[in-house]
C-alpha cells in the first residue's frame, strides 16, 4: 500500500505514507512532540498521553504516538491549552513520583525530569498518596525501583519485543500496578537474563544496574591492595560520549589515563583475552569439525546470552564454545600469570572489569568464575556509565587527557580482539584465526566483511581453503532464537554461530552511556558509529589476527603451555547447565 | 542432539502433575484450535473452578504447557479481580460495603468480621474456614446491612450476630 494521505499539520500542508502517525508526520514538518512512553523501535503503547495533540472536529484530545493519519486530518500540535494538557499529565505522573532527582542515579538524564523542564513544570501543586513499593536491590545485575516507574512499558516490550525474554509484565491494576517478574520474583529468580535493556529503554530509574563502584573505591583507597582495571573492546568506542565526546570517537588512550588518575595500579586490555579466547575457541572449533562436533559451535564471550542458553535453550549447551568469556579469561590471568610475573599474592589483587554490560556482574558472581580458594577472579564489574561518573567525580578533564598504554603483560592485543565489541566482530576474528588453522598456511584474506552489518540475523556460507563454513550472526535474542530454533530443529546446518544478546552487540550494551541528546536508546546509527569506532581501531593495527599476538606466544610458552591443553582447559574453559525457572 | 543436559522433560512432567486431567485435556484441545493463547482466561477458570484459586504450580504450568510466558500469565491473573492468588477458605464471606449498607453501618460489621476471622479483606482465616471479601452492592439494599456467605444471603446484620452467625457455618462444617 503506497497511498497517500494529504493532511495540515499546524496550518501546514503535507503528504505522507497512508499508516504514518501524527508523531511521525509532525517530526517531518519539524515539530518534535513531546514524548514519553512511545519507542519507535517497540510496539506502540500510548499510556502516557504526553504526545497528545488538537485534531479538528474530534472532541478530545489524540495521542499524536498512536493515532494514524487520515486524509484531511487537521492537527495543531501546539496551543496554549494543549500545552496546558501536557503540563497536567506530567504534574501528575510527578505528583506519584519520589520528589528525589537531586540524589537519583538519573538526574541530569532523565527523561521524566527533562520532559518537567521542557512543558514548564516549575511548582508542584499537589502533595498526596504516593504509590509505594520496596526496592527489589537482590539481584546480582539488574534492580528495580518500582516507586520511580512511570508505567510507560518500555521494560517489557525491549525484554519481549528485543530480547525474547517476556520476563517482564504489568502486575496488579489500578494504583498499585507495577512491572514485575512473573509471580513478583526477585530478577535472579526470575527468567532474567541480567542483559539490562530494560535499564537501557527506563525513561527514569526504575530499573538500574547493581553498583559496583562502593568496592572499588575502597579498594582503591587501600594501599594493601593492587586494583587492576581491565577494559572490555567496547568501552573505547562508548565512553567518549560520557565527556562531550562525539559518538563514534574512539578513546582507548585517554580512557586509560583516566583510569590511572582514578587511582588504579594497572589499567590492562580485556582485548588480550578476546585474542586468548580466539585462540582457544578456534582451537576448539577445529576439534570440532574434525570429531564430527558438536556442531554448530555457539560463541560464549555475551554472559547474557548464555544465561539466554540456559534458561531457555538449554538443549543447545553442548554447542557452546567452554571458553571463558574474554574478561573471565583476562580476570584468570591476572590472579594467576600476572601474579607470578609480578610477584603479587593474588588475594591482595583486586581485578575490577569496566564492562558495557551488565550481564557481566551476574557473570562475575558465577561459581564457575570464582578462584579454588572461593573468592570471584573479578572483584568487581563497573559498567561503562558507572566508570564514566566515577571518573567525573574526581574531576579528570578526561577530553584533554593524553594517551595513555596498557600495562603488561595484558598490554598488547589485535585488531581481532577490538572488533569482539561490535555484532559480528568475535565471528570475523575467528575466521581470521580459523582460516589458517583450517587451510594449514597463512591466509591472504584479513577482513571478512561480509559478517559485518548492524541487522540482527546474518546467515553467511564462507568459503574457507576448499570447504565453506556455513555461519550465523545474531545479535538481539528475539533475533537469535529464529536462528537458534532452526539449530534445535534441525532444519539448517550450521557450523559457527555468534549469539550477543544485546542489540548491535556490546556497543548496545546493557551498561553503555545512557544515548546523548537527539539520539535514542538503540539508535542503529549510534551503534553504527560505535561500531566504526572499534573497526577503526583495528585497520589502524598492525597486528589484526589473534594468534599473531606475540604476547598471547609468550604466555604459552611460559605459562598456559599447548593451546587447548590440560592447564589452558583448567584455567581457561568453563561449563554450563540448564536453570530454572524455563523460560518459554 | 544431546539432551543430558536438557530439563525439558523434567519440567513437562511437573507441569502435568500440577494440574488434573480434564484441565490437561482442555488445554490440549485449546492447543489444537485457533489462537489457543486468547484461551487464557478460560484456562485460568478452569484452574481456579478446580482449586479454588490459582498457585504458583497451577500458573506455571498453564504457562509451559499453554508455551505463554509466565509473566503473562501472572500478569493476567493479577488484573482481574476475579482470580484469586490465595487458597480460599471453605465458605466465602463477602460484606456489602455499598451505600446502601455502608449508611446502615456496614464498617462496623465488616470491622466485626475482621476480629471475629483475625483476616484483612481478601484474606483467608488461619483455621482455612472462611474468606472475607467485601463487595459493592449485593442488590438487595432493602436488606442493608447484607452479608453473602458462599450463596446465602443475611440481611439486616448486627454486629453482635457475627460471631453467632460464623459458628452457624462452624458447625455446618463439623456436620459435613
Amino acid at each position: 500500500m503506497d497511498t497517500t494521505i494529504n493532511l495540515t499539520i499546524d496550518e501546514k500542508r503535507v503528504s505522507v505514507p497512508a499508516g504514518t502517525t501524527i508523531l511521525e508526520a509532525a517530526e517531518g514538518c519539524g515539530v518534535r512532540i513531546p514524548r514519553l512512553c512511545y519507542h519507535p523501535d517497540l510496539s506502540l503503547m500510548g499510556s502516557c498521553r504526553v504526545c497528545v495533540v488538537d485534531v479538528k472536529d474530534i472532541g478530545f484530545y489524540m495521542a499524536a504516538c498512536s493515532s494514524p493519519v487520515w486524509e484531511g486530518m487537521v492537527v495543531q500540535t501546539n496551543s496554549p491549552h494543549i500545552r496546558q494538557a501536557r503540563r497536567d499529565i506530567v504534574e501528575l505522573l510527578l505528583d506519584n513520583h519520589p520528589k528525589e532527582c537531586q540524589i537519583c542515579e538519573r538526574d541530569g538524564n532523565c527523561e521524566l525530569q527533562n520532559l518537567a523542564y521542557d512543558l514548564g513544570v516549575r511548582e508542584r501543586l499537589f502533595e498526596g498518596e504516593r504509590k509505594r513499593f520496596p526496592l527489589e536491590v537482590s539481584g546480582r545485575s539488574v534492580i528495580r525501583d518500582s516507586e520511580k516507574c512511570v508505567l510507560c512499558g518500555r521494560c517489557y516490550r525491549v525484554c519481549a519485543e528485543v530480547q525474547g525474554v517476556h520476563n517482564l509484565s504489568q502486575h496488579g491494576r489500578g494504583f498499585t500496578t507495577v512491572v514485575t517478574p512473573a509471580h513478583g520474583a526477585d530478577m535472579d529468580d526470575s527468567v532474567c537474563i541480567q542483559c539490562g535493556q530494560c535499564i537501557n529503554v527506563c525513561p527514569t530509574a526504575a530499573f538500574l544496574e547493581k553498583k559496583h563502584s562502593d568496592q572499588v573505591w575502597a579498594a582503591i583507597a587501600d594501599p594493601t591492595i593492587h586494583v587492576i582495571a581491565q577494559t572490555a573492546p567496547s568501552i573505547r568506542a562508548a565512553i567518549g560520549e560520557g565527556f562531550g565526546l562525539p559518538p563514534g570517537t574512539p578513546a582507548t588512550g585517554k580512557m586509560i589515563s583516566a583510569l590511572r588518575l582514578l587511582g588504579f595500579d594497572a589499567v590492562v586490555d580485556t582485548d588480550f583475552g578476546a585474542d586468548l579466547t580466539i585462540v582457544e575457541e578456534s582451537h576448539e572449533l577445529l576439534k570440532r569439525l574434525e570429531n564430527g562436533g558438536p556442531l554448530p559451535m555457539i560463541t560464549s564471550c555475551s554472559p547474557g546470552w548464555i544465561s539466554f542458553m540456559e534458561k531457555f535453550y538449554p538443549q543447545l549447551i553442548p554447542h557452546a564454545s567452554t571458553c571463558r568469556s574474554p574478561m573471565g579469561m583476562a580476570s584468570v590471568l591476572l590472579k594467576t600469570y600476572y601474579a607470578e610475573k609480578t610477584e603479587k599474592d593474588p588475594k591482595k589483587i583486586f581485578v575490577v572489569s569496566i564492562m558495557p554490560c551488565v550481564a557481566k556482574k551476574f557473570e562475575a558472581q558465577r561459581p564457575e568464575h570464582f578462584t579454588p580458594d572461593g573468592t570471584p577472579y573479578t572483584d568487581a564489574v563497573l559498567t561503562t556509565r558507572e566508570a564514566i561518573w566515577m571518573i567525573k567525580s574526581y574531576g579528570i578533564q578526561f577530553a584533554d587527557l593524553p594517551n595513555g598504554q596498557f600495562d603488561s603483560p595484558l598490554r598488547i592485543a589485535t585488531g581481532a580482539g577490538d572488533i569482539f565489541g561490535t555484532t559480528g566482530g568475535v565471528m570475523e576474528a575467528t575466521l581470521r584465526t580459523a582460516s589458517e588453522l583450517l587451510t594449514g598456511k597463512p591466509a591472504e584474506k584479513l577482513e571478512f566483511t561480509e559478517v559485518r552489518a548492524v541487522e540482527g540475523l546474518r546467515e553467511l556460507e564462507i568459503p574457507i581453503g576448499d570447504r565453506v563454513l556455513n555461519v550465523g550472526v545474531a545479535n538481539g535474542l528475539h533475533n537469535a532464537r529464529e536462528l537458534l530454533d532452526k539449530i534445535v530443529s534441525g532444519e539448517k546446518h550450521f557450523d559457527v554461530v555468534e549469539v550477543m544478546a544485546c542489540p548491535g552487540g556490546c556497543i548496545g550494551g546493557g551498561g553503555q552511556p545512557y544515548p546523548p541528546i537527539g539520539m535514542k536508546v538503540l539508535d542503529p546509527e549510534l551503534l553504527r558509529l560505535r561500531a566504526s569506532a572499534l573497526y577503526e581501531i583495528d585497520g589502524g593495527k598492525q597486528l589484526r589476527r589473534s594468534h599473531e599476538n606475540p604476547s598471547i606466544k609468550i604466555l604459552y610458552d611460559e605459562f598456559l603451555g599447548e593451546i587447548g591443553g590440560p592447564k589452558a582447559h583448567e584455567l581457561l574453559h568453563t561449563e554450563y547447565s540448564a536453570k530454572k525457572p524455563r523460560g518459554i | 542432539m544431546e539432551t543430558t543436559t536438557d530439563n525439558w522433560n523434567e519440567v513437562m512432567a511437573k507441569s502435568r502433575e500440577a494440574l488434573p486431567a480434564q484441565i490437561l485435556n482442555y488445554i490440549a484441545a485449546v492447543m489444537e484450535g485457533p489462537e489457543p493463547h486468547s484461551q487464557l482466561i478460560s484456562v485460568l477458570h478452569r484452574v481456579q473452578g478446580h482449586f479454588g484459586w490459582l498457585g504458583t504450580e497451577q500458573i506455571d504450568a498453564v504457562a509451559q504447557l499453554m508455551r505463554i510466558p509466565q509473566a503473562k500469565v501472572t500478569g493476567v491473573a493479577t488484573f482481574y479481580h476475579f482470580f484469586r492468588l490465595k487458597p480460599r477458605g471453605k465458605f466465602m464471606v463477602h460484606v456489602c460495603l455499598g451505600t446502601a449498607c455502608y449508611v446502615k453501618g456496614a464498617s462496623e460489621i465488616a470491622e466485626r468480621f475482621k476480629e471475629e476471622l483475625g483476616v484483612d479483606f481478601g484474606e483467608t482465616s488461619k483455621d482455612g474456614m472462611f474468606s472475607l471479601e467485601n463487595s459493592r452492592c449485593l442488590g438487595t439494599c432493602g436488606l442493608a446491612p447484607v452479608v453473602m456467605i458462599d450463596e446465602e444471603v443475611h440481611g439486616k446484620v448486627k454486629p453482635e450476630q457475627v460471631r453467632a452467625l460464623l459458628d452457624t457455618y462452624r458447625t455446618k462444617a463439623r456436620e459435613g
